[in-house]
């Protein structure tokens, strides 16, 4: 431990890069009729230029919504940014109109979606697609903007004479392709992939994040990947950030979060997990669910669920603290010098 | 002599489409045995879920056998058939589609139950008290019984699921991805509920999933499945420590471990699944295939032994010598 | 059953009580306003009808009273006269069990029909859906006044022979939209489920299949219910629906449309009855159809 820290310190002297994100204290709700959904609850967290952030979580976390509000697309209503900033180089996005806001958006700032399906539109073939994404951020011509295209399908491993195939001809894996070439067509500062990989079979999921890592360090991307796989951030993420119930419980490098695992419910994620080498350890699930975005708890939303929890934790909500330069931990536990938990069997 | 629940010889189903025929599951052999688990690995459309269908007969297959309990069940009918549902049952994959939305947990649960007449004679009150201990058995809290399924999570909603496919005392179950849609920590928990329950009540499982990590975890023994073909069969521990065929290995290269530095570089396999339709009579995993051998055309591989118990199908790989030269891409 | 189907206890988990579905059906109607106006107004209409064949006699609607003729609406004659001198409103009145038995009728033998062939051809497929979607395609290729005048005319003229000719014109649509919402359904996993525990086709179909089909179709009824209203009228007009002196609505604003200028209350008043009715089973349609659906309750 000692050792990842001095890392990290000689990491942070030499490291010149230049912000390229950065969101503080960022509160976003649904209001709805009948209740108010917390969807993302003050979280805050900064990525610099070529940096990968894995934004991990289940179903209900608040991953999506914080991906939405840093294009400031989050629906409104009934979507409310209740607070917060957010900075993509250097522009404040929450505080733009609509046109400046459509000039950032994927010339500085792409996103990926899940379902590749659903994200290209079936009578303009791919080509195009791509095209018209470069001729909204770029003065080029229409044929400048076509060969762009086919550049990009080449970088993205599909055959440039595809350029005039339309969606339908291409399978899950190569649409999903498709998408990441439209994103990067405008070569952006950072790009967000919202479970880029997870309606994909896996050896076509190998295929696609090997070319994402080889284009992101080609380019210098700096990448937000939201993901409920912790090998998928093992794979591309350098800084991870687990989020539970709408705040950021524990976030560190890659190093911290894996290797000195702190937070009871990162510690349940990995032993919820089946060891690939282990066959005989037994699962350890983490009791109970999520709780109720609309009615979460005044202490520790994890308490209920946590083997660890003390009185206080269903009373008070805990700070985030830093346990070394880089990593963060949301615990009341570790007011206590003696604390530890039982830690991620192997 | 193994005590085999289900044996399965030279199974067929193919599908006729206006693009010609698909052959879904083409000759598939295998058998299970009494209390264990089989996983069938396989990514999407290599007929998994067909041939977990087949087999318990809510397909008719094509061509070849199931023989379940010493009893062919292929050509049964509808009639001699619904009896033997009760020892075969499925779990599905979508906690969303899976129930009928119109019904509550109570009437989900007791369907079967009540269809099948299996407590004739008992009153309301006996047919509630077996849901709720079928309810218990699953984990489900009895307060729920009234609820409807799309007021429930997806981890709670599956295990409605699994009570009904238990609520006929099955002997035999067909698990079609049972935990793909749930997330991390609620899979877990639907695992060991699984898990349990076959320790409690002898159950057999046929595991389908395209997860090998939750395979490992779950399974006696594994099929991998490509293209409606059984490419390699043995041992869960086996299979993940000596692969054989180039299409398992690629399959184990491309698990992402949790862990920093866990992922070096993977096997990368050239293209995408080859369409099912017509497959020419060739290795149907030549064209993505780094090891090819002057046989790889010279039709479908047959599924031979190399140690006991370990099966593989690939022309190159020869029972006196298990060694691979790799040929292209090197 | 217990008032409130589900309520929270003071340490966070609800408790589900026992409900009734009829009951559940109820309460939620009860608590959507359109629906419960929908249901006002159905039931005023009927009230009407039933009125109808006490207050009147046929003599009332038909006789011709050369003194009263084009009256404006006042105390004596709420809707005014018409150009034979007979007062709007008892016409009305008493034409409300023509429309309504149109209307309803008509729509129900539709509704029954297309359901059942509909859901046969979506739910078993193959031969027998083509030849099903065919024999559509044949019945909506004519026009649908030509084909209920074929009908009448061949059936001969009458009040049943008119609502079956309208209710078989309008079989197409339900056939494709039932055969639609049935193919959407049958996909699901629960019919797979219904299988496993060995429950046959046809009763796969009407227990799993078909209620989880039936959102579209109570919409789509509700809506033709005015259309039926109107082809009724249009085939009056053309003599092929109830005989002229009888005041069937349609005919009613067919009749006064010669007076238009000179006596607008011969077209209005009918006018807002069918209006009325018509706007009354849209809004009770849409808040049956949530009323029905679990999954639309809170």
């Amino acid at each position: 431990m000692n050792e990842t820290l001095k890392n990290n310190t000689a990491a942070a002297e030499v490291d010149t890069r230049e912000t390229v994100l950065e969101v503080k204290d960022l509160v976003v709700q649904y209001v709805l009729k009948e209740a108010t959904v917390e969807a993302v609850n003050d979280i805050s967290f900064s990525l610099k230029e070529g940096e990968a952030i894995g934004l991990v979580g289940e179903t209900g976390a608040g991953k999506t919504t914080t991906a939405l509000a840093i294009l400031n697309l989050v629906p409104d209503p009934p979507g409310v940014i209740q607070q917060g900033s957010i900075s993509v180089c250097g522009n404040d996005m929450l505080n733009l109109d609509v046109k400046e806001l459509q000039k950032i958006r994927g010339k500085d700032i792409a996103m990926i979606f899940q379902d590749p399906m659903t994200s290209l539109n079936p009578v303009l073939v791919v080509g195009e697609q791509i095209a018209e994404s470069v001729r909204l951020h770029e003065d080029v011509t229409a044929s400048q903007a076509f060969d762009r295209a086919i550049e990009m399908l080449e970088l993205v491993g599909i055959p440039g004479a595809r350029a005039h195939d339309y969606p339908h001809q291409f399978s899950g894996g190569m649409k999903q392709r498709v998408v990441i070439a439209i994103a990067l067509a405008c070569n952006p500062k950072i790009l967000i992939a919202d479970e880029p990989t997870t309606a994909l079979d896996v050896t076509i999921q190998a295929q696609v994040l090997s070319m994402m890592n080889d284009l992101k360090e080609k380019f210098n991307t700096a990448l937000v990947m939201i993901t409920h796989d912790l090998g998928v951030v093992a794979k591309m993420c350098d800084k991870v950030a687990v989020m539970y119930a709408g705040r950021i419980i524990e976030s560190g490098t890659l190093e911290d979060v894996y290797n000195t695992t702190l937070h009871p419910y990162t510690e349940g994620l990995f032993n919820s997990l089946p060891r690939i080498n282990n066959k005989g350890s037994e699962l350890k699930p983490i009791p109970g669910m999520m709780p109720d975005p609309t009615r979460l708890p005044k202490g520790c939303a994890f308490a209920e669920r946590c083997k660890y929890a003390t009185e206080r934790c269903f009373e008070e909500r805990p700070a985030s603290r830093y346990v070394n330069e880089t990593h963060t931990v949301a615990c009341l536990r570790y007011d206590e010098p003696d604390f530890h938990i039982e830690g991620v069997e192997d | 002599m193994a005590d085999n629940i289900i044996e399965v010889k030279n199974l067929k189903k193919y599908f006729k489409t206006p693009h010609g025929t698909v052959h879904a599951v083409d000759d598939v052999s295998f058998n299970i045995e009494r209390g264990k688990t089989l996983g069938v690995v396989g990514e999407s459309g290599c007929g998994k879920s067909t041939l977990g269908r087949n087999i318990i007969r809510l397909q008719d297959p094509t061509a070849g056998q199931v023989i379940y309990d010493g009893q062919d069940i292929t050509d049964l009918s509808n009639q001699q058939m619904k009896r033997m549902r009760h020892d075969l049952q499925i779990i599905f994959q979508d906690p969303y589609s899976s129930l009928n939305p119109r019904k509550t947990v109570m009437e989900i649960i007791s369907e079967p139950i009540l269809f099948n007449k299996l407590m004739k004679g008992s009153s309301k009150q006996d047919v509630e008290k077996r849901v709720r201990e079928l309810m218990d058995t699953v984990g489900l809290a009895q307060r729920l019984i009234n609820s409807y399924p799309h007021e429930l999570d997806g981890g709670r909603r599956q295990r409605i699921g699994i009570a009904r496919a238990l609520s006929l005392n099955p002997k035999f179950i067909v698990c079609d991805e049972p935990v793909s849609a749930l997330d991390v920590s609620i899979q877990a928990q639907v695992l060991n509920l699984l898990k349990d329950l076959q320790k409690e009540m002898g159950l057999t499982y046929m595991f389908i999933t395209h997860d090998l990590s939750v395979v490992n975890y779950f399974s006696d023994d594994i099929l991998v499945m490509y293209l409606g073909m059984v490419v390699e069969k043995a041992p869960a521990e086996v299979l993940f420590k000596n692969p054989i065929h180039p299409y398992t290995k690629a399959l184990l290269s491309a698990i992402l471990v949790p862990k920093v530095n866990g992922n070096p570089d993977h096997i990368s396999l050239r293209g995408e699944v080859t369409s099912p339709i017509n497959p020419p009579d060739e290795c149907r995993f030549t064209r993505r295939c780094d090891y090819i051998c002057d046989t790889c055309k010279a039709g479908t591989p047959p599924l031979i032994e190399i140690e006991p118990n370990h099966f593989v199908a690939c022309h190159c790989v020869k029972p006196e010598g298990i060694t691979l030269q790799r040929t292209v891409g090197v | 059953m217990s008032k409130k189907a589900a309520f929270a206890t003071p340490d966070g988990p609800i408790v589900y009580k026992k409900r009734s579905r009829l009951m559940e059906t109820w309460n939620s109607l009860k608590t959507n306003p359109g629906a419960v106006f929908g249901l006002i107004v159905v039931a005023l209409y009927i009230l009407m009808m039933l009125l109808s064949f006490v207050l009147y006699t046929r003599e009332d609607v038909v006789a011709i009273n050369g003194k009263e003729m084009f009256l404006r609406p006042s105390a004596q004659h709420w809707f005014g006269t018409d150009e034979k001198g007979r007062d709007v409103f008892t016409r009305i009145m008493y034409g409300s069990r023509y429309s309504l038995a149109v209307g309803f009728g008509a729509v129900g033998i539709g509704l029954i029909i297309g359901v059942i062939i509909g859901a046969i051809s979506g739910y078993f497929g193959g031969a027998v859906d083509i030849l099903i979607m065919r024999f559509c395609d044949v019945l909506s290729a004519i026009p649908g006044t030509l084909l209920c005048m074929v009908l009448v005319a061949a059936l001969g003229p009458g009040l049943i022979n008119l609502l079956v000719s309208i209710g078989v014109t309008s079989i197409a649509g339900y056939i494709r939209l039932a055969r639609a919402s049935v193919l959407a359904t049958r996909g699901n996993e629960y019919v797979e489920a219904a299988r496993a525990i060995g429950m046959s086709e046809v009763r796969i179909a009407l227990t799993q299949v078909l209620p989880n089909s039936l959102s579209p179709l109570i919409v789509a009824t509700s809506g033709n219910i005015a259309s039926c209203i109107l082809s009724a009228a249009g085939l009056s007009f053309l003599g092929f629906g109830v005989p002229v002196p009888l005041p069937e609505w349609g005919a009613l604003v067919s009749g006064g449309r010669t007076y238009m200028l000179k006596a607008p209350w011969m077209t209005t008043f009918p006018g807002i009855f069918i209006m009325v009715i018509t706007f009354a089973c849209a809004l009770l349609g849409d808040g049956l159809r949530d009323a029905l659906d679990p999954r639309l309750k809170k």
